[in-house]
């Protein structure tokens, strides 16, 4: 298949490029030339960039099938142009064991739509205990390892298990929290969560979890990349680890750059989320840690919840909010508040964030994987379950009118959507 | 935002959720309803017609005699026929979802709600999924709000002090859990109470309680200094458990009121308390049956707040 993609607006992040031209793919590759085409896309009008890569997006197989199965969820990844994705571990049973690793990266290579790129566990089923077989989880395709939403308590076992880690050069994914403070915690604790009377998280438990990380990373090596940041104190913590030489790597959800803890106004359920909304100090930091680079990407931390999950008081509610198909309508919103240019608003969803997965997509050089993303910019639509493909139908943006349409998402060379 | 869901489009009472976001005129209004019924509760016949063939359901999601009594015998002065469901030990345990246990009961022909449910804001999901002729009144929910708590304290404070624009009122113990506190404190300064202490230890304090409007003390000597209205919170045990408090002689001893600290605040402060009193904890029993104590009283005037609050949102 050879396709040509012309009059376009192409955009590399990786590079900064941004002006008017063709694209070419061939065998799944970029290519520098035409040649004879089998198709031509006329994309006057529209961006053309790297396909974008989530490095959190829950499928919830195996185990949460009644939540979302690969079908919908891969549906969801390609309409929202995700070309990439990461998936946690918390899946039931967690992914901390080879066969279901294999399992499911066949599962999802079968579907033939974006490129799933499992999370293995970092302690047997996230226990905090003891040590996964990681050689053999990264044999069977895990790119990284960590512990999803569930902290190490033990500062022990987390030393252990990033000197393992570091040996052999495996990757390791932490959300700071400290599992004590964050106990029987569901919002922010702060004003809003006192005036509603919810038991509060406080930021501290994030910092805190993060100055120990931190250390351990000083101490072990390991090349540690920091999950959902939630709390301007750990950006500027990130922002003088990474000054002083430290390789650590950080990202944020799209829910943390946009909302903050007033949003959730009389209890609303889609605002269950973990790490808890924060302050409005907060979401401006890491709004500006993202522009600045402190945060390397912006991730959808996609998780599909069902009604009974979520048709409950806050505090029962289960956390999350499906995402995948906002990634892209709220990084440019973001990048639109911040006044940015369209390739450094796409860099936190592309380059940057492939770097951070360790994969060689996310850029539009020749030779490179032919992962792309058409979209029109201009184009918007309102959030709604109905325009949803998702499984998950709960996100706190339902009736946002957002900018920002995927047209075409081509995967290895091969058109996996058209809007 | 959305609309405060307590209010129709007319901006009166369709619920009673919290006195947070409550227009001051409405507050007023629960109030003066309630003082005409504390004439009818003293009658020999102690019923009004206002709410008959009307069906009020006690929802107690959470345990609870004396609010449970209190709604009932508000409900029934109103002439409206009752039902009690204790919950905590019917379908909740079999699995019901909470939606579910409304719907079916709405499927009863309900027309008031009375929850109570250990989560905060449980209320509010009940009043978003209910027809527009049922009406929800919160009777506590987990730390957030007891609004006819706070309205019969109000009630109460006004009977004694009348002009709230002139009070130093004191609320002392536990405010972290309390959600009487939460729904007084909106209250007073809803009606213009210039000052609202809180008087505890840190760990009994949420996180920026100053920012619903209160002064914080930690010394109770200090606080109590010039009080015209004290009320004690309930402190409860499983409190001495965690690493809160080490023990109830030491909380006593620091926040416990006795004749000789209530006689640090006005000579004519009245001192109340929601019950059930833990004698020795939280309060002396010399200053709860003492002269400045009007904890029978709230009992009372209780019954006459939850009957106007009952007779406005579905008379």
């Amino acid at each position: 298949m050879r396709l040509a993609i012309r009059n376009a607006r192409l955009i590399d992040p990786a590079t900064g490029r941004d002006g008017a031209g063709d694209l070419y793919i061939a065998d799944g590759k970029i290519s520098a030339e035409a040649g004879r085409v089998d198709r031509t896309i006329d994309a006057k009008g529209l961006v053309v960039c790297p396909g974008f890569v989530d490095i959190a997006a829950r499928l919830r197989e195996p185990g949460f099938e009644y939540k979302a199965t690969l079908e919908s969820e891969m549906e969801a990844a390609v309409a929202g142009g995700v070309t990439s994705l990461a998936c946690p571990p918390d899946t039931d049973p967690p992914l901390d064991e080879p066969g279901l690793v294999d399992m499911l990266r066949r599962r999802a290579k079968a579907l033939s739509r974006a490129r799933v790129y499992p999370i293995g566990a970092l302690t047997v089923k996230l226990e905090g205990e003891r040590l996964t077989e990681m050689a053999q989880l990264a044999e069977a395709g895990c790119v990284a390892f960590s512990q999803a939403n569930a902290p190490i308590a033990d500062t022990q076992v987390l030393w252990r298990a990033l000197q393992y880690a570091a040996t052999f050069g495996f990757r390791v994914w932490l959300r700071p929290e400290d599992a004590w403070l964050r106990k029987g915690g569901v919002a922010h604790d702060g004003e809003v969560a006192t005036r509603l009377g919810l038991p509060g998280i406080p930021s501290f438990a994030e910092t805190i979890a993060l100055a120990s990380a931190l250390e351990l990373v000083r101490a072990t090596g390991a090349r540690v990349h920091f999950c959902r940041l939630s709390t301007a104190g750990a950006v500027g913590m990130i922002r003088v680890a990474k000054r002083e030489g430290l390789a650590v790597t950080c990202d944020v959800a799209i829910h943390h750059l946009h909302l903050c803890e007033l949003d959730l106004g009389y209890f609303d359920s889609n605002c269950r989320l973990d790490p808890p909304l924060r302050s409005q100090r907060d979401r401006d930091a890491l709004a500006r840690g993202l522009e600045e680079g402190v945060i390397d990407c912006v991730c959808s931390d996609h998780t599909p919840v069902d009604d009974d999950g979520k048709h409950l008081p806050f505090a029962e509610a289960e956390p999350g909010a499906t995402g995948l198909e906002l990634l892209l309508p709220l990084t440019l919103k973001w990048g639109e508040a911040r006044k940015l240019p369209l390739a450094k608003s796409l860099a936190r969803i592309t380059s940057s964030a492939a770097e951070v997965l360790g994969v060689t997509t996310g850029r539009l050089a020749p030779g490179a994987p032919a992962d792309v993303t058409v979209f029109d910019p201009n184009a918007t639509f309102r959030v709604s379950p109905q325009t949803l493909r998702s499984q998950g139908k709960h996100t706190p943006f339902t009736g946002y009118e957002l900018a920002g349409r995927v047209r075409y998402t081509i995967v290895d060379g091969n058109v996996v959507y058209e809007g | 935002m959305q609309r405060n869901p307590q209010l129709n489009e007319k901006g009166e009472l369709q619920h009673l959720l919290s006195i947070e976001g409550l227009p001051r005129e409405i507050l007023m209004q629960i109030l003066r309803t309630a003082e005409s019924f504390v004439g009818v509760t003293e009658r020999e016949v102690k019923k009004v017609p206002l709410l008959r063939g009307k069906s009020v359901f006690n929802l107690f999601f959470e345990p609870s005699t004396r609010t449970r009594t209190t709604f009932e015998i508000a409900a029934k002065r109103l002439s409206a026929d009752v039902i009690n469901l204790n919950i905590a030990v019917s379908s909740q345990t079999k699995g019901e979802s909470l939606l579910d246990t409304v719907a079916n009961l709405s499927a009863m022909q309900a027309d008031i709600f009375v929850v109570r449910h250990a989560s905060s804001g449980a209320p509010f999901l009940i009043a978003s999924h209910v027809k527009p002729h049922e009406h929800v009144v919160n009777a506590g929910d987990g730390r957030h709000a007891h609004p006819t708590q706070g309205l019969l304290d109000l009630y109460t404070i006004r009977h004694y002090k009348q002009d709230f624009s002139r009070l130093t009122v004191a609320i002392i113990g536990d405010v972290l859990h309390s959600r009487v506190a939460r729904s007084l404190i909106h209250g007073l300064t809803t009606l213009g109470t210039p000052e609202v202490r809180v008087i505890a230890p840190q760990t009994l304090l949420p996180a920026g309680v100053e920012a619903l409007g209160v002064k914080v003390f930690h010394d109770m000597r200090e606080g109590l200094r010039d009080c015209d209205a004290i009320v004690m919170l309930r402190l409860q045990s499983e409190r001495m458990k965690g690493a809160l408090l080490p023990s109830a002689q030491e909380y006593f001893k620091n926040y416990g009121l006795t004749s000789e600290k209530l006689a640090l605040a006005k000579s004519d402060a009245i001192v109340m308390h929601p019950g059930p009193m833990n004698r020795g904890v939280e309060i002396d029993s010399s200053v709860a049956d003492g002269p400045h104590s009007v904890i029978l009283p709230q009992v009372t005037f209780g019954i006459a707040v939850r009957m106007a609050v009952m007779s406005m949102v579905a008379g």
